[in-house]
């Protein structure tokens, strides 16, 4: 067949071009200015003086960084781990059922998915609500001190943590399952005809079979929750914003609360370099993965 | 195998499904718990003890939400951006991917690799940069500013290339017989053998943007120009500590989503699945 190369680079260059020119102003050049304002003292919106690396500088001695930095390590910890092996378990027990049964147990794990990050907010604070919740009746059948949950630092992040791993689990579970799915069923016939029991069969066949996917939910959720900022928000009114503070949070306080456009910048920079190693890492260890297997 | 030894796995079968099932409507429980809540009158829903079911069942706080708050307007932002959102992310990203998967052009594989590099890129840590570039452009408080950050999904991209390659290459060569032009076949061929893709991906996209919160938050000050998301936790005189009220704004807000997807179940949690890169 022939094709004309100029006619055909120029076609492909006119179906392009509205995504190119999208990617463009909100993408690319967002990305290059945010390097140019953190070198800045500019207010959110307007100009300011040149102050080289001041803003990235007086970051080790920011009260606050410290608390942002720790607290999104410390949630990343408590929602990643705990949210993948409990997808899991739950994508576990969904494959063994079938038909209709699978589909509407499958629905009733994943509908907080779909939920916006508001609703779940209602819901939640409801749930937990100090006076009225109905989590409350039961901390009151087990003997425990009722809690103010949500302005008490030291349930916060755990509570916020939960009610995530909630949110967001039908996500991981669907990834489980397909993954499951693509196991062949001759394997375990092959296995169980050799007597071997449950545990063994699980931590012998699904488990390392499963492994590439495991690796890729453990991946996306972390790279999730080091951007979270709505859930922490949205619980932190009326609570202690300042120990709450997450990365995301951070940098919105400094530019839209603080009017600090420069700092918070340096901060959105550090937070960009972050996310940007962990995925760089990530993608060599899958990378590595595969060679290996 | 021995009869005995089969008679425990069934029995330790039936005991991990009924514990499933178990767990799943513990899952589901906070949601109906706010459904139930939010049908209460007032004095009900503070009652110091557990009512599974309400004795009197009201709906005056859907009528309350309706008609004394801003949520109808709000639903109209909400419809309208996440409409636009949906419809310039799903045709810009098949015409691109539709030229990265079947047409030959300078700097293809550059182009290609800067959208897989995209994907690292956080759009949280934009915000700041997304703020001024709205706000020079004169569309703060207005739909094509709640819209236009949105619209970075090159995840879209890459599942629509990877459909177009799949389209095997017969048909193409059919078109080109036909004298059809290249525009003629992504639209008589290829879009229409890829219309599940399209649904899926329009469905699920249209759900991120209903969902979305932090930019429309930081987009829009004026109460009449919120999306249903962000308007039904920041508008609180509203709604005042009004327990049942607030349930009800939010059952009316997350009900469009949810409808959606267990109207499309299979379409919605296909396309989530490939979203990640993995085909369902």
């Amino acid at each position: 067949m022939i094709r004309d190369r100029k006619k055909e680079a120029l076609v492909a260059f006119i179906l392009i071009l509205p995504f190119l020119s999208i990617y463009s102003l909100i993408f690319v050049y967002p990305t290059i200015d945010m390097f140019l304002l953190s070198f800045t003292d500019a207010p959110l919106i307007g100009k300011g003086e040149w102050v080289g690396l001041e803003n990235y500088t007086r970051l080790p001695n920011d009260r606050r960084f410290d608390t942002a930095f720790w607290n999104t390590a410390y949630f990343v910890l408590l929602s990643v781990i705990p949210g993948t092996f409990v997808a899991l378990a739950i994508a576990l027990g969904i494959s063994r059922l079938q038909g209709r049964l699978q589909a509407i147990v499958l629905a009733l794990f994943f509908l907080p998915y779909i939920l916006p990050v508001s609703v779940v907010y209602r819901l939640w604070d409801w749930t937990l609500n100090f006076q009225f919740g109905i989590a409350m009746h039961l901390f009151d059948l087990m003997g425990i001190d009722r809690v103010p949950i949500f302005k008490v630092t030291g349930w916060f992040m755990p509570a916020v943590a939960m009610v995530t791993v909630w949110w967001t689990s039908g996500f991981s579970i669907l990834l489980f399952l397909a993954g499951l799915r693509s196991i062949p069923n001759e394997i375990y016939e092959a296995a169980s005809l050799d007597n071997t029991n449950r545990w063994t069969l699980f931590r012998r066949i699904t488990w390392p079979l499963l492994w590439p996917v495991t690796a890729l939910v453990l991946t996306i959720q972390l790279i999730l929750q080091l951007k979270i900022f709505d859930q922490v928000y949205l619980f932190s009114v009326g609570g202690r914003p300042n120990d709450n503070l997450v990365m995301v949070y951070y940098i919105y306080q400094r530019a839209f609360v603080s009017n600090d456009g420069g700092r918070a910048a340096a901060i959105a920079i550090v937070l960009f370099i972050i996310v940007i190693i962990v995925s760089v890492l990530n993608f060599q260890l899958m990378r590595f993965a595969e060679k290996r297997s | 195998m021995t009869s005995g030894r089969l008679q425990k796995l069934n029995l330790f079968g039936g005991i991990i499904t009924v514990v499933t099932l178990l767990c799943a409507i513990i899952w589901a429980f906070p949601i109906y718990w706010g459904i139930v809540s939010s049908l209460k009158p007032e004095d009900e829903v503070v009652r110091p003890y557990i009512e599974l079911w309400p004795e009197t069942l009201t709906f005056d706080h859907y009528w309350f939400a309706l008609t004394e708050t801003q949520i109808g307007r709000w639903y109209i932002n909400s419809i309208v951006t996440a409409l636009g959102v949906t419809v310039l992310t799903v045709s810009t990203s098949m015409f691109a991917g539709y030229a990265i998967s079947q047409l030959r052009f300078p700097f293809r594989r550059t182009l290609y690799w800067l959208i897989l590099a995209s994907f690292m890129v956080p759009t949280q840590v934009l915000i700041i940069n997304h703020f001024v570039l709205v706000a020079n452009m004169g569309l703060l408080n207005s739909w094509a500013g709640i819209i236009l950050p949105q619209l970075i999904h090159p995840v879209v991209i890459i599942v629509y290339k990877q459909f177009f390659d799949q389209v095997p290459k017969d048909f193409r060569e059919a078109a080109a017989m036909d004298n059809a032009s290249e525009f003629g076949t992504l639209f008589k061929v290829y879009m229409p053998m890829n219309w599940g893709v399209t649904t899926a991906l329009a469905i699920v996209s249209f759900i991120w943007s209903w969902n979305a919160f932090l930019w429309p938050f930081l987009a829009v000050t004026k109460n009449e120009m919120m999306t249903i998301t962000v308007g039904i936790t920041q508008v609180s005189d509203a709604f005042g500590v009004y327990y049942a009220r607030q349930l009800a704004a939010a059952v009316l807000a997350g009900f469009p989503v949810a409808f959606a997807y267990l109207l499309f179940q299979r379409r919605v949690t296909t396309a989530i699945t490939l979203s990640a890169g993995i085909k369902g």
